[in-house]
């Protein structure tokens, strides 16, 4: 079977576990967030934390939690860093620097996971397991709380409640992220994903040289890295360590896992709003996108299309022979289309064009599915900017969802969509008219240009992941990129639950005649021509001086 | 809920809760959840969990899942012994550091039209060519770059064939017998789709010592 054959068969192996997981797991998303049965263990935590379960918040309250709790996080791991040293299971590691601690606080509890340190020789193990891997848990679940908030704007009418944050976040932890998380933390250990509390140990080789055989309890993290959309290693190299991701069915379940939430969210939106077709249409558009993007990926790098391709006859600079190209380009694509930003090969060293489309998957937005939570707030904003395009064009009040688009829906729509470009162009350009932070740049020409787009994009996006030749480890990059992935995450989320209070506070208006459906491929479409002219071309200046300039060079 | 509490300002009072949550979460997600998945993982699958582990007469050489270096005294590659793929994983500070080395784990980022990185890929062309006596145009791609992790434990099937004449020549091997090692050391894509056939360099070295 020829290489590209066995690729898209393997896409379409995981295309057919995702429509599996599709409908059980979007049923049991919809049902854990409108049950009002709490379980028994959850009480006692609600004791503990010393909250009402059941008193419903309005949205200031909701967002006032999720920052809080973010709040609290960034300030615990910053500590937990920086007290690493006299901590048990430190392997000797000393505290890590303030600025670099700072950066990796912001990064664990945006949901980024942007790392500027190397894992295997800066983090301890008690400080990967109970100081980072919590915030791949938590930083996940406020992604979902905060869609589910905003679902809940568009069922509820003429109230100013959305739900309770602590119970979300709870119910998401417990009830979501660990069941998953334990079931495949065990089936990746099967095939092959360490997990133990070794220190590195030395080895004599079988040609007598010396090896340190790296220990660590790697796969607990691996599993909820990959289902909350996470995406920090546990080692350097992050998935592409063996240790982390040994072989091609670890590599197609690591890949499963980053995109089953962020799908199965629409299908539990579609429940909660009584028309699964919306769902649907939603899904639509992230299939599109996410196909095309694995295609397009997948066409660079296949073949030469770079010189360095040209020169050793196939683009496996950066690459995993038990992936090749094909697994690796799906991890690509679906890595920098979600917010997860792990990754199985070096996105540095991929052709001009093929780099130049994960930088485009994280400048739409991740949408496509995005995000646990995340994509899926994402892509809404943009059915809302739909509806009220198409509004303009007919001279109608535009409404979605049975709810009107009125000019706070679409202020709200706006700044949501303005905040990311923002930090992305304005990060960018500063970084480039300093000298210091130009000396950085690994790579000349036109890719040191998309090396620090990258990191801004990356970073603001709350991906994660990098063309890993620029040094960010210097006090203005872990500072800069520390603040743009706080205002990159909690911004849009102050605009995304202020919609939610907007829209749960109107009443429902009825469908007439004159309301365009938002399930048909019409809408679809249109949806899919926002996503482009608005998203998109905001870029397209910077995307022409960094990948385009180098790959039609 | 304390009295004391409910008389504190509604901010301090929510932080005091994201707190107490952040809190149990930690118990309960940062350490019980690791605990268990270690504590089941090591009895059920102590082998995996234990890093794939193995050994020759009687002592661990390594693993099987990480690629080490088969290299002589002064770092030059060995002629009698399957040779890996070129490593970025290198310790920077140590200049004789023949690569693979674990706590240094990464690519090389050098970017696509980097000077460097081609200058480095025909290096290694004319090296591995030279080395194993063929024609610079049949070294194929994964033998002149670097891999993502710098412990890519495989190679291609083309790069183990190609070493088969220069290793049968170092053992003073019939070069049909370490031909046919490589035969049957090769791993195909799992269930016919995922992934791309190879070969276990240590795997494959590891069986040619035992010929002797």
């Amino acid at each position: 079977m020829s290489t590209a054959t066995a690729g898209w068969l393997q896409a379409g192996l995981l295309v057919v576990a995702l429509a599996v997981a599709y409908r059980p797991l979007g049923d049991y998303l919809a049902y854990i967030f409108t049950t009002n049965k709490h379980w028994r263990v959850e009480w006692g935590i609600y004791r503990l934390i010393g909250v009402n379960p059941d008193a419903d918040q309005k949205w200031s309250t909701y967002l006032r939690g999720v920052l809080a709790f973010s709040a609290v996080s960034v300030l615990f791991l910053y500590g937990f860093q920086r007290l690493q040293e006299y901590l048990p299971l430190s392997l000797g590691f000393p505290a890590v620097p303030a600025d670099q601690a700072f950066n990796t606080a912001a990064s664990f509890a945006t949901n980024t996971n942007w790392q500027s340190y190397s894992g295997e020789t800066t983090m301890g193990h008690l400080v990967q397991m109970a100081g980072l891997a919590v915030q791949n848990f938590g930083s996940a679940a406020v992604g979902i709380v905060v869609v589910i908030a905003l679902i809940r704007g568009f069922i509820r009418s003429r109230t100013e409640q959305v739900g309770n944050f602590w119970v979300d976040l709870t119910r998401a932890c417990l009830r979501l992220l660990l069941p998953i998380s334990v079931i495949f933390a065990l089936v990746l250990i099967a095939g092959g994903v360490v997990d133990n509390v070794a220190a590195a140990h030395p080895v004599t080789t079988l040609a007598g040289g010396h090896q340190v055989i790296p220990g660590g309890p790697v796969a607990s993290q691996e599993a909820i890295k990959e289902l909350g959309t996470n995406g920090g290693g546990f080692y350097n190299a992050n998935s592409a360590h063996p240790f982390e991701n040994p072989n091609p069915v670890t590599n197609l379940i690591e890949i499963f896992l980053l995109l089953v939430i962020a799908v199965s969210l629409t299908r539990a939106f579609g429940k909660m709003v009584g028309d699964k077709r919306q769902g649907y249409a939603v899904l639509a558009v992230m299939a599109v996108i996410w196909v095309a993007s694995v295609a397009g990926i997948s066409y660079f790098e296949s073949g030469q299309h770079s010189a360095a391709a040209a020169a050793a006859g196939g683009a496996m600079e950066g690459k995993e022979v038990r992936f090749g190209i094909p697994a690796s380009t799906l991890f690509t694509a679906s890595t920098t289309l979600t917010s997860t930003g792990a990754v199985n090969n070096a996105h540095d060293s991929l052709s001009p064009l093929g780099g130049g489309i994960t930088i485009l998957n994280m400048m739409l937005g991740e949408i496509a599915p995005g995000g646990t939570g995340s994509g899926l707030y994402g892509i809404l904003i943009l059915a809302i900017v739909t509806v009220f395009v198409a509004g303009l064009m007919v001279g109608r009040t535009p409404e979605y969802l049975n709810k009107k688009i009125r000019p706070r829906e679409m202020k709200l729509a706006s700044l949501y969509i303005l905040t990311t470009p923002a930090l992305v162009l304005i990060g960018t350009g500063v970084a480039i008219a300093l000298k210091g932070e130009q000396a950085a740049i690994l790579n000349p020409g036109p890719h040191g240009l998309s090396e620090i787009l990258y990191a801004f994009t990356s970073t603001a996006n709350n991906n994660g992941s990098a063309f890993a030749g620029l040094s960010v480890n210097t006090v203005w990059y872990n500072g800069a990129l520390g603040v743009v992935m706080l205002l990159g995450r909690f911004l849009p989320i102050v605009w995304v639950l202020a919609l939610a209070g907007s829209l749960a506070a109107q009443r429902m208006v009825p469908a007439s005649a004159g309301t365009l459906p938002t399930h048909r491929p019409l809408f679809i479409s249109m949806l899919l021509g926002v996503v482009i002219l608005v998203v998109a071309l905001t870029y397209f200046p910077a995307q022409a001086l960094g990948p385009l300039a180098e790959g039609l060079h | 809920m304390t009295t004391m509490t409910t008389q504190l300002p509604g901010p301090v009072r929510r932080h005091l809760a994201a707190l107490r949550a952040l809190l149990v979460f930690t118990v309960l997600l940062g350490v019980l959840y690791p605990l268990v998945v270690l504590g089941i993982g090591q009895l059920a699958f102590p082998a995996q969990a234990g890093g794939s582990l193995v050994t020759a007469d009687g002592r661990v050489v390594g693993s099987s899942l990480l690629g080490q270096a088969f290299t002589d005294a002064r770092g030059n590659p060995a002629p009698q012994w399957f040779q890996p793929r070129p490593s970025a994983a290198v310790n920077p500070d140590n200049k004789n550091d023949p690569g693979y080395n674990p706590l240094f784990s990464g690519p090389s980022n050098l970017g696509p039209s980097n000077p460097a990185l081609i200058k480095s890929i025909d290096a290694r062309r004319a090296a591995v060519a030279a080395f194993n006596g063929v024609p610079p145009a049949s070294v194929p791609p994964d033998a002149v770059t670097a891999s993502a992790s710098g412990l890519d434990p495989d190679i291609s099937l083309a790069y183990a064939y190609l070493q088969v004449n220069r290793v049968a020549k170092a053992r003073g091997l019939n070069p049909a017998v370490v031909r046919a090692l490589v035969s049957v050391h090769i791993q195909g894509r799992t269930v016919g789709i995922l992934g791309e056939p190879r070969v276990n360099v240590l795997d494959l070295n590891m069986a040619l010592a035992r010929l002797h």
